[in-house]
């Protein structure tokens, strides 16, 4: 069947061929044209989401939307979206606008090249989410590497080659043990459609490898410790937009992908490694926090505290409960808005001073109020407070961690007063203070272009930490059928109530005891 | 005569180059246009004369060769990358005082050959169409006899190729002796016959690594990057391509025809070839500033997928190195002639790497094709060399091959690496001077037309190209 129930229009493939057909158009036009060219069309591609969202049924089929052309070989144009599928639609689809007025003015440079790299970017990230066919994800998946590395490689920093070489092997290193793994599921159960083989059952042998195979994309990409290093080096020198959406939606896709394919596919793969994931994870929460704590670079920072809330992430997926994933889909949520707030929130001192050194700056609350408040904001919701979108996906993850293990909750939560410092110290040193540097203190407060950046983020902040049943919503029939995949293997807690001794029976033991 | 219409396609070229020969040979510089026309033209009819009889006319002449699907899906990649190898020679031999009408001639013999080599069922008929091949070869590697390094390189060529040459009948003529035939089918019988013996395992071996050096795989690539420096542009763009193909097709052939009782013998040497290949051909890259030896490189790299896919065995595997070589081709054909468009301000053809810093600002859509190139080359998607090895390695698995693909994809992590330092020289680096613009439109489209097929519009072509590398590859069965 190709087209959505309603207006019989393949809006899946319009989500994706449009920004493919846009970003060929921006280069052959001039810098200006290609500007409106990206920003008009990443609007459009807004409405489109947005009507997908209320077309979506949140009670009705786990896939709707489906769109099916087979290629032959077993290979085929399948598209499709469940609740999961659609809030990260969502999430890409709110933050690409957003990139494209990010680099209205501070990229100068190729900008039909630049404008045409987000595009295709945009395309191929909803590729990602929609793909119902196996090969098919990891085209969109791998793909998206391709503009990635030229955004980073052409308009980064002073360091950019070496940063983009990082990103582009390190991530491609991980991906292909995922292909051998891929090849063999579509040899074994016959088929390359997800929905299907999220219901197939593999050896409990051979789900062991796999899990270990998809476990090395997605690790990379969430990121995990020990194999985050590419990151803090490719937002570094990614120039603002990039940083933003590798933040915000490529990080994401490490964490889509444990939901879409490690979980429900390898049952008991990931329950096997539930305790590799809870060590890595713990460590990542912590090492990360601290090393976070003692970065001069304020981009870096906030790179290395992704890593940590990607651990949340991690956290939560694998405690196998409904608490768990539901807080590790809206951490995924909330720190795709947070993170690409606050690298935001950097950009726009960077334009003006262009140095990311947290020592050049200080007291920009005197002459920068209106940014030292959306700073503020969205300071606090990295740290999590409750009325903010992370609150409700940490606490959600926390009690999910609880569940399956109290030691890994306590280690997790160790991250939440870490992150406190880390993030409460940067504000501070930033916004709060005695004017140091005179060239900080004449900077301007925020432009209209940047409030209308900054504003939208925060208003969908609060909507998330206030409301997030309008999110929670469309995932929670997703996420109960995943559950009936997992729930048999879920770790047993130590944090279960133990059934305490009668009373009786006790003092019968004790006078027994004294008989004799 | 209807024995003469199956071999329709040999007949084409051989009569038809031993005419375009005569007629090259009166004419002289004045004829190299009209023969080299004419030269493409043969080659397009001889594809055309595939359809019919060629392609399923059986075993012919005792069997000594067999005209089937699997020899014509060969001929119909080789015949047209020929034909562009041709067209890609155009305007530049004329720049010194050599001219191209004899090389055309010479690839519509190799192409004789290596039409013969596909089609071989029989090692007299193997060896004989090796050497037409091959001797076309030679010539053309030293065309442009006035450059020391294209004398060299076809000198080396020659050398080496003699060397394997021998190996080869060695390996042939210890295949007769225990066996009592040439004939595939005869040798396959005297392998069923129980463990094979050690006379026959050693002509395996010597037959394989003979072949080995025909499509350079690892360790018989020693010439590659020499010869592929020092040829011509036009001649390495066809070396790369249509021989190598050839060459690949009859190592299948043999493998899983002649050789199939034997596959665990023949697979572990596959094994070890395809992993070399691949690391070598991956690692050795790293250090090149000539783009010609970097795709010397890439292309001893590329064997070795092909050979993971060889080393699958069967009707699966044959279908896989069939896929592999049509969509090799087109990138590699497509890589070659944009370095063929590497000229300086003057027209003089560079080869090196950093005279391509800042092509995409100074000649975006040339750079964007061979950014494409170079990325279907490493095997990213969403570029179609990426479905190649998909193929190749599924083959592998379905044989249960688990640490051979796992090793065999880390190869392409270390190769991309090669790759992506072409496109950042092209896209990230600050633009040198810029190239000459080459007035050669049809050169211009056959790019357009191979970028076309290699981007994602290529898996559109999925479907027929796995049914016809099925069908081609089960007619050898």
């Amino acid at each position: 069947m190709v087209g959505s129930e309603v207006t019989g229009l393949p809006l899946l493939t319009i989500l994706i061929a449009l920004p493919l057909i846009a970003g060929a158009a921006c280069l052959f036009v001039r810098a200006e044209a290609a500007r409106w060219i990206a920003l008009v069309t990443t609007l459009v591609e807004l409405v489109i989401s947005i009507y997908l969202w209320v077309q979506f049924d949140p009670n009705g089929a786990q896939w709707q939307f489906q769109e099916y052309v087979p290629l032959g070989g077993g290979f085929g144009w399948a598209l499709g979206i469940d609740g999961i599928a659609l809030v990260l639609i969502q999430l890409t689809a709110f933050l690409m606008p957003i990139c494209i007025g990010a680099s209205w003015r501070s990229i100068d440079r190729r900008v039909p090249e630049y404008m045409a790299a987000f595009l295709l970017m945009q395309a191929l990230m909803f590729g990602v989410f929609a793909a119902q066919d196996l090969f098919l994800f990891y085209v969109f998946f791998e793909g998206g590497l391709i503009p990635m590395y030229l955004i980073i490689g052409i308009w980064g920093g002073a360091e950019r080659i070496k940063a983009s070489y990082k990103f582009f092997l390190y991530t491609f290193l991980g991906s292909v043990l995922m292909l051998i793994a891929m090849i063999y599921m579509a040899q074994t159960a016959g088929t390359t459609s997800i929905p299907k083989l999220m219901a197939y059952d593999f050896p409990v042998d051979a789900q062991k490898w796999l899990w270990l195979a998809f476990f090395a994309s997605f690790a990379v990409k969430m990121p995990m410790w020990p194999v985050h290093t590419w990151l803090p080096d490719a937002h570094v020198q990614a120039p603002t937009a990039g940083s933003v959406i590798l933040a915000g939606v490529l990080l994401k896709m490490g964490g889509y992908g444990f939901i879409r394919f490690s979980l429900p596919m390898f049952p008991d793969g990931s329950a096997m490694f539930v305790p590799l994931v809870f060590v890595l994870s713990g460590v990542a929460v912590v090492y990360t926090s601290l090393v976070a704590l003692v970065q001069t670079d304020m981009k870096k920072l906030i790179a290395y505290s992704s890593v940590a809330h990607m651990a949340f992430v991690t956290f939560g997926l694998f405690a196998l409960n409904r608490q768990g994933i539901e807080g590790a889909m809206m951490v995924m949520l909330g720190h795709g808005l947070v993170s690409g707030a606050l690298f935001l929130c950097v950009g726009v001192v960077y334009d003006r001073l262009h140095t990311r050194e947290i020592a050049r700056y200080g007291g920009l609350s005197d002459n920068m109020p209106g940014y030292a408040l959306l700073f503020m904001v969205f300071t606090m919701a990295s740290v999590g407070l409750p009325g903010t979108s992370n609150f409700v996906g940490e606490f959600l993850s926390l009690i999910g961690t609880y569940h399956a293990s109290t030691w890994a909750a306590i280690v997790a939560t160790t991250g939440i007063i870490l992150g406190a410092a880390y993030m409460l110290w940067l504000y501070w040193r930033i916004a709060f203070g005695t004017q140091r540097n005179a060239d900080a203190a004449a900077m301007p407060d925020l432009s209209a272009r940047e409030w209308w950046l900054l504003a939208p983020i925060a208003l969908a902040v609060f909507w998330m930490g206030i409301y997030p049943e309008s999110f929670l919503r469309p995932m929670r029939n997703d996420i109960g059928r995943l559950l009936t995949r997992v729930e048999r293997v879920a770790p047993q807690g130590d944090s279960r109530p133990t059934p305490g001794k009668a009373r009786e029976k006790l003092q019968l033991v004790g006078e027994e005891e004294s008989h004799s | 005569m209807s024995r003469f219409a199956a071999i329709l396609p040999e007949l084409i070229l051989s009569l038809g180059g031993t005419v375009l020969m005569l007629v090259a040979a009166f004419t002289g510089r004045r004829g190299s246009a009209l023969v080299s026309w004419l030269a493409v033209a043969l080659l397009l009819v001889g594809t055309a004369a595939l359809v019919g009889a060629p392609s399923h006319a059986g075993p012919q002449f005792d069997g000594l060769i067999s005209a089937d699907l699997f020899a014509s899906f060969g001929k119909a990649i080789m015949f047209p990358a020929a034909a562009v190898a041709i067209i890609a020679a155009h305007g530049w031999f004329e720049q010194d005082h050599e001219h191209s009408s004899e090389y055309a001639v010479l690839i519509l013999f190799a192409a004789a050959g290596m039409s013969i080599m596909v089609s071989a069922t029989s090692l007299i008929s193997l060896y004989v169409g090796l050497e037409l091949n091959s001797l076309a070869s030679y010539v053309l590697a030293s065309y442009r006899r006035s450059d020391e390094r294209s004398a060299e390189a076809g000198l080396k060529y020659f050398v080496l190729g003699a060397l394997a040459s021998g190996i080869l009948l060695y390996g042939i003529s210890l295949l007769y002796g225990f066996t009592g035939t040439t004939n595939f089918a005869g040798i396959a019988a005297a392998f069923a016959r129980g463990a094979p013996s050690l006379g026959l395992l050693f002509g395996l071996v010597f037959l394989l690594a003979g072949l080995a050096f025909k499509i350079s795989a690892v360790p018989f690539h020693m010439w590659t990057p020499d010869v592929y420096e020092g040829a011509p542009t036009p001649v390495t763009a066809f070396f790369a391509t249509a021989p190598k193909v050839a060459a690949v097709m009859l190592a299948t052939r043999v493998c899983v025809d002649a050789l199939a009782p034997a596959t665990d013998a023949w697979r572990q040497i596959m094994i070890f070839a395809a992993l070399a290949s691949i690391f070598l051909g991956a690692i050795a890259a790293y250090g090149q500033t000539n783009i010609k030896r970097l795709l010397a490189y890439s292309s001893i790299n590329n064997v070795g997928f092909v050979l993971i896919g060889l080393a699958g065995g069967g009707a699966v595997g044959a279908s896989s190195v069939l896929f592999y070589l049509a969509v090799y081709v087109p990138m590699t054909l497509g890589a070659f002639l944009c370095v063929l468009w590497m000229r300086d301000s003057e027209g003089r053809p560079v080869e090196d790497i950093a005279s391509l810093a800042g092509l995409s600002q100074t000649r975006p859509g040339f750079a964007l094709a061979f950014a494409v190139f170079m990325f279907s080359l490493a095997g990213v998607p969403p570029f179609f060399g990426f479905w190649a090895k998909v193929v190749v390695f599924n083959s592998a698995l379905k044989a249960g091959l688990f640490p051979f693909a796992v090793a065999g994809i880390l190869g392409t992590v270390i190769g991309a690496y090669y790759y992506l330092r072409i496109v950042k020289v092209m896209y990230m680096d600050e633009p040198a001077a810029p190239y000459a613009r080459v007035r050669e439109p049809l050169q211009g489209l056959l790019i357009l037309l191979s970028a076309l097929v290699i981007s994602p519009l290529g898996y559109l072509l999925i479907g027929p190209l796995q049914s016809l590398s099925d069908k081609a590859a089960g007619s050898m069965f």
